[in-house]
This record gives structure tokens, sequence and C-alpha cells, in this order.
């Protein structure tokens, strides 16, 4: 055990894995965080809290990652590389630790020029790679990128993305593989609507063996209606919807029960995928439909360890 | 080359409003390669500046010539006495002229007329590409010849990052992705396997990041070599 998160319990123990995802508020009233983390306590492992989702100003995925801890929950930091140097984020991922936060996804965040801060300077001054590495060092090794030694250990539960639908395709297992080298616990994928693709990304996947040294979510996104499928398709990076899916739900009756049923078929699919060990559910700004999808994909009740 | 755009002329109008004997100051260099402040572009604004002037009711006094650096102490000297003529000098160099001449003739008022933009190159005729940010510590030999710190939007080293489509960066479908390029390059080289290694955090201190940067080179300085 690493840092005997929830999150690594479950995995541990071999169940199939269900963690949900919270967007902080773009303001400082984290009631309706606070609602929706309790609405979806039973029913998911862990959550991720996003870490200014497309370059948009919001609090703090550290601070809403405390608030979770105060409440009993497991919540997975996300942080990017996009606004912080090194110094910022070796800081900041102190001040989780010290915070109770257990769980810290790494990447590199979407370009600022997406967000309501166009004009901003964004950092890189790592990338995702090298923050995994980062953290890895920190936890194992005791010490700062700059070779400095941590005063006091220090344990955190390191966790990646990876996106099979991204180019060059046969790259992206290679992409994975570095992950893990570099330190990654565990794997978040891009929302997976091109089952066919997956099949095949977890087939390279498993043929070397990558599913036995981190544990791989499958990334789910419910989707609502077609506009809501049409625009995904067209305006978010790095997520790829076949023109199938747009087809079948163009041709529903109702939409959101359309959407719901794919999304939950998708789960079963991914289920019976070998190598996938869980699936980490995007319902941003749908989190009250969460429940329903964990129940109805045959995933509820969560183990309780 | 050093790549620059034209500012808009009325803010160029705005800037030279105060004064009503100017002198537009061409550079032979790469301004001029990248048409965008020889002695042609000098011409054009002169003119256009005195025709904005007019038809705003006032006049302005214009001259335009070209001399073969502005960033160069031994070009600006030969125009210092020249130049000291004018109320003010519009200089059409990249930022590095415009700062060369108010550093070496500090009584003249020298203001930009160009948005200096990046180092880069040619594409084709009217398209430039941006291919050097000057970092100080080069890694071409990594990526054979492709630069990622410069061509990649967020700089990384590991790449491509997710948000790589179709050969394209996720923030324009007209922008190549460095990192598909530099795959695809070392694909066709056999040498895909050197990207499994892990690049570790570059040491930004040779970069801007570091402060601003000053060469000395003692080996070829006037007053300590032959």
């Amino acid at each position: 055990m690493i840092t005997g998160s929830n999150l690594e319990k479950v995995i541990n123990s071999g169940e199939f894995v269900v963690t949900g995802e919270l967007g902080p508020p773009k303001s400082a009233d984290v009631e309706t965080l606070k609602h929706h983390a309790e609405m979806l306590g039973k029913h998911v492992d862990a959550y991720n809290i996003t870490d200014n989702q497309t370059a948009i100003v919001r609090t703090s995925s550290i601070a809403c990652g405390a608030l979770l801890v105060q409440l009993g929950l497991d919540p997975i930091m996300q942080m990017t590389v996009r606004d912080r140097n090194r110094i910022a984020i070796q800081s900041d991922i102190l001040g989780a630790s010290a915070l109770g936060i257990k769980n810290l996804l790494c990447l590199s965040g979407d370009h600022q020029c997406f967000g309501n801060e166009p004009g901003s300077k964004g950092v890189y001054d790592l990338d995702s790679m090298q923050l995994i590495r980062a953290v890895k060092n920190m936890r194992d090794e005791g010490k700062f990128i700059g070779e400095e030694e941590l005063e006091a250990p220090m344990s955190m539960f390191i966790g990646a993305v990876e996106n099979p639908f991204a180019d060059p395709f046969e790259y992206r297992v290679d992409r994975l593989e570095k992950k893990i080298n570099a330190g990654a616990n565990f794997i978040q994928t891009q929302g997976v609507f091109d089952m066919e693709r997956f099949r095949e990304f977890m087939k390279r996947v498993v043929d070397r063996g990558l599913h036995e040294k981190a544990s791989i979510m499958a990334g789910i996104i419910p989707v609502k209606s077609l506009g809501a499928a049409r625009y995904m398709k067209n305006n978010v990076a790095g997520i790829t919807i076949p023109d199938t899916m747009i087809d079948r739900l163009k041709g529903a009756e109702k939409k959101k029960e359309e959407g719901l049923k794919i999304c939950i078929e998708t789960i079963q699919e991914c289920r019976e995928i070998e190598g996938v060990a869980g699936v980490h559910v995007m319902a941003i700004a749908w989190e009250e439909i969460v429940p329903e999808i964990v129940e109805r994909a045959g995933l509820y009740p969560r183990p309780e360890l | 080359m050093i790549v620059a755009e034209r500012k808009p002329l009325s803010q160029i109008a705005e800037i030279m409003a105060p004064y009503k004997r100017i002198c537009v100051l061409g550079c032979g260099s790469c301004v001029t390669v990248c048409l965008a402040g020889g002695q042609k572009e000098a011409l054009e604004t002169a003119t256009a500046l005195s025709i904005q002037r007019q038809n705003t009711g006032g006049t302005l006094e214009t001259e335009a010539f070209t001399i073969e650096r502005q960033c160069e102490y031994e070009y600006v000297d030969e125009v210092a006495e020249r130049l000291k003529g004018y109320d003010a000098v519009l200089s059409l160099a990249c930022g590095v002229g415009v700062q060369t001449i108010a550093s070496r003739l500090p009584e003249i008022i020298v203001l930009p007329g160009l948005n200096t933009h990046f180092m880069g190159y040619p594409l084709e005729q009217g398209v430039w590409i941006e291919n050097c940010l000057g970092c100080g510590d080069c890694v071409l030999h990594l990526t054979q010849g492709i630069c990622p710190i410069t061509r990649c939007s967020k700089s990384i080293l590991n790449g491509p990052c997710g948000g790589s489509q179709d050969g394209k960066c996720e923030i324009s479908k007209d922008l190549d992705c460095a990192w598909h390029l530099i795959h695809e390059r070392l694909q066709n080289l056999n040498m895909v396997s050197t990207l499994q290694e892990i690049q570790p955090p570059k040491n930004w201190a040779t970069s801007h990041h570091g402060g601003p940067r000053t060469i000395v080179r003692e080996d070829v300085r006037i007053d300590n070599g032959e």
C-alpha cells in the first residue's frame, strides 16, 4: 500500500473501480460542490477534482480536494503544468499531502487559449511526464527536482492520463508505457466513444503487460443531448465521437435516455475488456446522474474497505 | 532571421502625433527580407503618415531612408548626424534596432514602427514560421531538427500530448503538432525508440527565464585578444 487512499484500496481489492469527477465553482461558494460530493458519496470510490479545467478560472483543486477530505471522501487532485512552475508545483504537492490528499492526477492541461484568460502566460516549465517523475522522486527518493532533500517523507498515489484517441495512434501505447515508467500508479483515459479503437489500444496495452504495472480506468462521459455530442465532436480537444453514435442519438426519440443507454453500454463493454481496471465517469455539469449510471451499470453498491 | 510586421498605421500615427518633422528609418537586413521594414516599406509608411496627417488637418514633414543594419553601432554612427536633424525617428527595424539607436544616440527620440514577432523563416511567399525561441540550450539533436520548445504550444519535451489530432495541435487546426512531426521523422529515420527515454525538466535558466542574457567572449574581445 502506498497511501492507503480509498482509491488505492479498491484497486488493490481487485474490484472494478468507479471514480467520479467534480468541477470546482467559478466562485468561492463551494456549497454545490459539497452537495454533489455527498450525493455521489456512496456511488464512487474517489473523485477527481479538476484543476481550472479548460483553462477557466475556478476555485483551486487543492482547496476543493481538502474540503472533500474534511467530508471524509477521497479526492484525486488534478494538477496541470500549465499554470505553475516547478517551485509552485512541488510546493502545492507538499501542501496537498499536508491537507490529507492522497491521490494526485498529473496532466498537461488544456492550453490557456481555450479559457477565460486567453492572454495569460502559459507556464509549462515541466511537462506531464516530468511532473509524474517529480512526484515519484519526492515520494520514493525524498528529493525535489533540484536534488535537494525533503525534510520528511511524503506519500502520494500517482495518476496520469492517456488519450487513446489522440494521434499518432501507434505512439499512444508507447506514451502510456513511458508514463508508467515515469511513475504512474493508475491511469485514466480520455472519454471512450470509439469502442473499436479503445479495444485495439487495450489489446496493445495487455500485450505489453502494462495493465499489470498500473491500473487503467476507462474514461466515461455521459452525453445528454445530440447538441452536446456534436459540440464535443467538433470543439473539445482530444475527443473523438464516431458518426454512428451521432446517428444513434439523432434517431432516438428520447435523447437523454439514449445517451444514458450508450453510457451504460460503454461501461459494460469496457468491463469486458481485458486490462481495464475500472471506469472514470466524467459527468461535469450533470453530476446528479452519476448514481443512476453506477446503479444501472451494475456497479452498486461500492465496496467498503 | 527575425520576422516582424508593421504596426497598424493608426497606432503609428498616434505614436508620431507630437512630431512635425520625422525620419522613417528602414533596416536593410532581416526586416527587408520579411517585407516589413525595408526601403520600400519605409517610403510607403512615410507617405501614408503624411496623408493621414493632412487628412486630420495637420502637416508632417517626412523623409525615408534605410541603413544596412540598425542593430550595429557601425552603421548607426554613419547616419548619426543626419538623424539628429529630426523631431523623432520612426524605426522600421526589429526591437533590437530601435534599442541600439536609443542607446547609441540618447539625444534622439526613436520610436518603434514594427512589432517584432519571432525568429523563423519563410515557408512560402507571404508565410513565415517561427522555429527558434533562443532558449540557450538547443535540443534539436534529440528531435532530429524539429524544435519542440518553439513549435509545440506547450514546449513539452516528452510529447505528443493528448491534444494532438490528425497531425494538428489542439489550439488550431491550422497548426501542425510539432511532436507529430517529430514522431514521423524519427519513425522514418528508424529512431522512434529514442522517444521512450524520459527527458528531464529543462534548465530554463539558459533562456530569458534566467534573466536578460549577455554573452561575453574573452577570446574575441578587442581589449584582450589580437
